[in-house]
């Protein structure tokens, strides 16, 4: 049973213009077994899922399912429903306009009625199975982006499907979700389910995974059980050298008596239902927002940035008090934020990766005093090296980089614009191991130069490794503050739970 | 996955975009037509009779409008059913006139048949050869209009007994109001109305509670995910122009019953009339919202506009469409804010 093969997929080729995404790749997945698919940001993971599933046609290979000796041909997700392939792709690839009941059931009934009590009372007996905390009539825009991930986790767990892919599913999860995730992928593969996992959160793959398949600018660099890839060994061969410095970069502590803080909050609250607040963060000092998801860490950052409607509280940038009633103010004051949503507030589809960096730029700047052509190419370069953004040229569509590809062309928006102080909301996201780090190192370094920057991640080791203090919140609620020796997991932990 | 709940309790359940722009759209209408039955009673606004001439100048137009809120909600846009409507009126006033053993079901096969063939052809080069919905239809647009022209330029009244026995029938409703000799009057409908009453009630179900119904809400949303979650979208595209062109052709023949004749220039700017009212009704032209029921409300509420703007005095033939104007901004500003508003509010 355990070796029983249930997806085999052989010399899988994909161009897109301009890229060669998949380049004669196989793969093999089998029955009872979670199977980690790794690499860079940009290697192909989501290319491939895409093409076993039928979102995209393939150029070349062929894809057998089970043991059968003719090739299957997908021509559409609908197909792979039907032969038993569920799969949560890493755009989560719902439809916002619909209530989460329909997500839940749409394009998945034979019947042409739908009875709406039916399907509200089994999509509620699921969400309350799964402990996702939404009811089934609510439009699913109008859910956080983890309920919104879960939805499409809890539509995709099919009892009666064979293969199940899971691309990147945990981004937004915190980790007694991710926990719970994990339990029913374990149940899943009791059952004899294929899984094919996907994420950059390696401590993820360590914990649940059978065998890891690693890709690499497209090219299938080799399959190995968990047992014989240890982390290190698995970053290189991700990346194809050796990871340097994990684990140097440090944010030193430092005393910030006497300066003026650059940003001053005193009983703040917004609109989206935050407890009032006070905060502060000097120049040259790496803050951060940490809590569990939905604590209210986005809320606080948002509400200060302007991005949500301040209800109350007054803000002082630089000594001066200061009213910012939309994000554009705040820019104008030195302030620059990186929203958690890409999709929703970043990026920009349809433009290219260089008109997507200027972007922020180019508004502070006004629209009526363009940059050259030049000038915006040579900036976007070096951002594009710095970041290491894989992308065929400045002027591709940013819609069509990888899924971390396009976080970081946000991030380097922000960064362009040198602002005074920098909120990084979930900067990370998405973004392969190697890069993670950059942007660590780079964080520090900014801040050595006297930026002042808050930083929110649901992976407590990378706030400990950059943040000399951190803002511990439950429920909308600001409950402490730990700074210097006391900053710990356990400690944060501690303050999570006891407040 | 953890029981926590990632909303505070006091805010209550936000309701779907549909829903709330249907609201205000009905909320409106009742307010408008309840303030003007109540200021030119006098014009006999109050009258029973005055709201159902509402429905039987307007009933080709609902049908209409309904077709192409279909096909707005998926996205799409048809802007070739002005045109088609008057293609169809002219060719079946040649066929009643002139054929032999022609009659009104022969007529009606006839306006449903060149509806479908509308709806076929922009359908398929819509969804299967990926064209911009505006480009197709503008082009069936033009060619429907010129069809029309090259069959009969003449304005010709239908000379067809048993189509005509159609078009006079009434029916007398239990309701009605005391003329100026204190006779009682029974007020009435034309037949069209009905038709047009069931194709918003079939639709509203269809749209409602079944599948296609919804996958044309998915598709309108977002094609992309439309697609992921295992929906067929050039099927439902397709579907969607097929659909409205079939309407428009029971519309065109509704329109042929109202006015018993057919020419080039009938139902000139309905294309417009009908996004008009489509928008009104709650139908976002981004696609993925909006309500058949709305859309009805949509078409009244244009047509009440013109009555009650007659009914202040204002005499210019521009009153109507400058009334018409400000509401269309009014209502799309409506919707911008409404879903702007609740999408700042999810942090
Ligand atoms: N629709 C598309 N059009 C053009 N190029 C594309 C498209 N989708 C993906 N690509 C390109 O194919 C390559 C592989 O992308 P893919 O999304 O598979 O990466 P990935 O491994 O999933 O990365 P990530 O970890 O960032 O999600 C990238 O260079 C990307 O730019
Ligand atoms: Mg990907």
């Amino acid at each position: 049973m355990a070796n029983e093969t249930v997806l085999f997929a052989k010399g899988v080729c994909k161009s897109f213009p301009g890229v060669k995404a998949l380049r004669g790749v196989n793969f093999t997945l089998r029955a009872g077994e979670i199977h980690a698919l790794m690499g860079e940001n940009g290697a192909g993971k989501s290319t491939l899922i895409k093409v076993l599933t039928g979102v995209y046609s393939k150029d070349a290979g062929e894809i057998f399912l089970g043991d059968a000796a003719k090739p299957i041909n997908v021509k559409s997700p609908r197909e792979a429903q039907d032969l038993g392939i569920s799969t949560v792709y890493q755009e989560i690839g719902l439809c916002p306009n619909l209530t989460v009941a329909e997500n839940m059931f749409i394009g998945r009934s034979k019947s042409p009625f739908i009875s709406w009590r039916e399907t509200n009372a089994r999509t509620a007996k699921i969400l309350a199975d799964l402990g996702i905390p939404a009811k089934p009539e609510r439009q699913l825009a109008n859910c956080s982006l983890a309920v919104r991930q879960m939805v499409a986790i809890a539509r995709a767990m099919d009892l009666n499907c064979k293969v199940l892919i899971l691309d990147e599913p945990t981004s937004s999860l915190d980790e007694s979700e991710v926990e719970s995730l994990f339990n029913l992928m374990r149940d899943l593969k009791a059952r004899g389910v294929g899984i094919i996992f996907v994420t950059h959160f390696l401590d993820q793959v360590y914990k649940v995974c059978d065998r890891i398949t690693v890709l690499r600018n497209g090219e299938l660099v080799g399959e190995y059980p968990l047992a014989e890839l240890p982390r290190l060994a698995l970053i290189e061969k991700m990346m194809g050298k050796e990871l340097q410095e994990l684990s140097e970069v440090h944010a030193e502590s430092r005393d910030f008596t006497g300066l003026t803080p650059l940003v001053e909050v005193k009983d703040l609250k917004s609109e989206a239902g935050i407890e009032p607040f006070d905060f502060k963060n000097y120049p040259g000092e790496v803050t951060g927002f940490t809590g569990l998801l939905g604590s209210g860490r986005s809320e606080c950052v948002r509400a200060i940035f302007g991005a949500d409607k301040v209800t109350g509280g007054e803000i002082k940038v630089k000594g001066q008090t200061a009213k910012i009633s939309q994000p554009l103010e705040a820019m104008r004051l030195g302030l620059a934020y990186l929203p958690e949503d890409r999709g929703r507030d970043g990026i920009v589809a349809d433009l290219s990766v260089r008109e997507n960096i200027i972007l922020a730029l180019q508004v502070m700047k006004g629209f009526f005093r363009p940059f050259s052509k030049k000038r915006a190419s040579v900036l976007a370069d070096e951002y594009i090296k710095l970041l290491r953004v894989k992308t065929a040229s400045q002027d591709t569509l940013v819609g069509s980089l990888s899924g971390g590809n396009q976080q970081k062309v946000i991030l380097a928006r922000w960064l362009l614009t040198k602002p005074d102080y920098l909120i990084l909301d979930e900067p990370t996201r998405g973004i392969d191991v190697g890069t993670k780090t950059e942007i660590q190192k780079l964080v520090v370094r900014l801040s050595s130069e006297g930026m002042g920057i808050t930083f929110i991640s649901s992976e407590i080791e990378e706030m400990l490794r950059t943040c000399s203090r951190l803002i511990v919140m439950r429920d909308r609620k600001v409950v402490g503050a730990i700074s210097g020796s006391d900053l710990s997991q356990d400690n944060i932990m501690r303050t999570i739970a006891e407040g | 996955m953890a029981a926590k709940d990632l909303s505070p309790k006091t805010r209550s359940e936000p309701m779907s975009d549909t829903t709330s722009l249907l609201i205000i759209t009905v909320a409106i209408f009742l307010v408008m037509y309840l303030t003007a039955a109540y200021l030119f009673s006098d014009k006999g606004f109050a009258k029973p009779q005055m709201f159902f001439n509402l429905l039987n100048e307007n009933a080709a137009l609902i049908i209409i409008s309904c077709g192409l809120s279909i096909v707005m909600i998926a996205g799409g846009i048809d802007i070739s059913v002005g045109g088609l409507t008057a293609l169809i009126t002219v060719a079946c006033v040649v066929h009643l006139n002139d054929m032999e053993g022609s009659s009104f079901l022969t007529s009606l096969l006839l306006a449903l048949g060149i509806g479908l063939a509308f709806g076929l052809v922009q359908g398929f080069l819509v969804a299967y050869l990926d064209i911009q919905p505006f480009i197709v239809t503008l082009a069936g647009m033009f060619f429907a209009r010129g069809q029309a022209a090259m069959i009969d330029t003449q304005t010709r009244t239908v000379a067809n007994e048993s189509f005509s026995a159609l078009a006079q029938m009434r029916i007398r409703l239990p309701i009605g109001s005391v003329n100026n000799n204190g006779v009682f009057v029974q007020a009435y409908m034309e037949l069209g109305v009905v038709i047009a009453l069931l194709v918003v009630a079939a639709l509203f179900v269809t749209l409602r509670y079944t599948t296609f119904g919804r996958s044309l809400y998915a598709v309108g949303g977002n094609k992309q995910s439309a697609l992921m979650l295992g929906l067929n979208v050039k099927r439902t595209k397709f579907l969607s122009h097929v659909l409205c062109g079939l309407l428009t052709g029971l519309g065109g023949f509704v329109f042929l019953l109202h006015v018993r004749s057919g020419a080039v220039t009938h139902a000139a700017g309905y294309e417009m009339d009908a996004i008009a009212a489509s928008i009104i009704g709650g139908t976002m032209l981004t696609g993925g919202v909006g309500n058949i029921f709305g859309t009805f409300i949509g078409v009244l509420t244009k047509g009440a506009i013109g009555n009650i703007v007659r009914a202040m005095g204002l005499v210019g033939s521009w009153w109507p469409g400058i009334t018409l104007a400000a509401m269309l901004c009014f209502f799309l500003i409506l919707q911008s804010v409404i879903t702007s508003r609740k999408r700042a509010k999810i942090g």
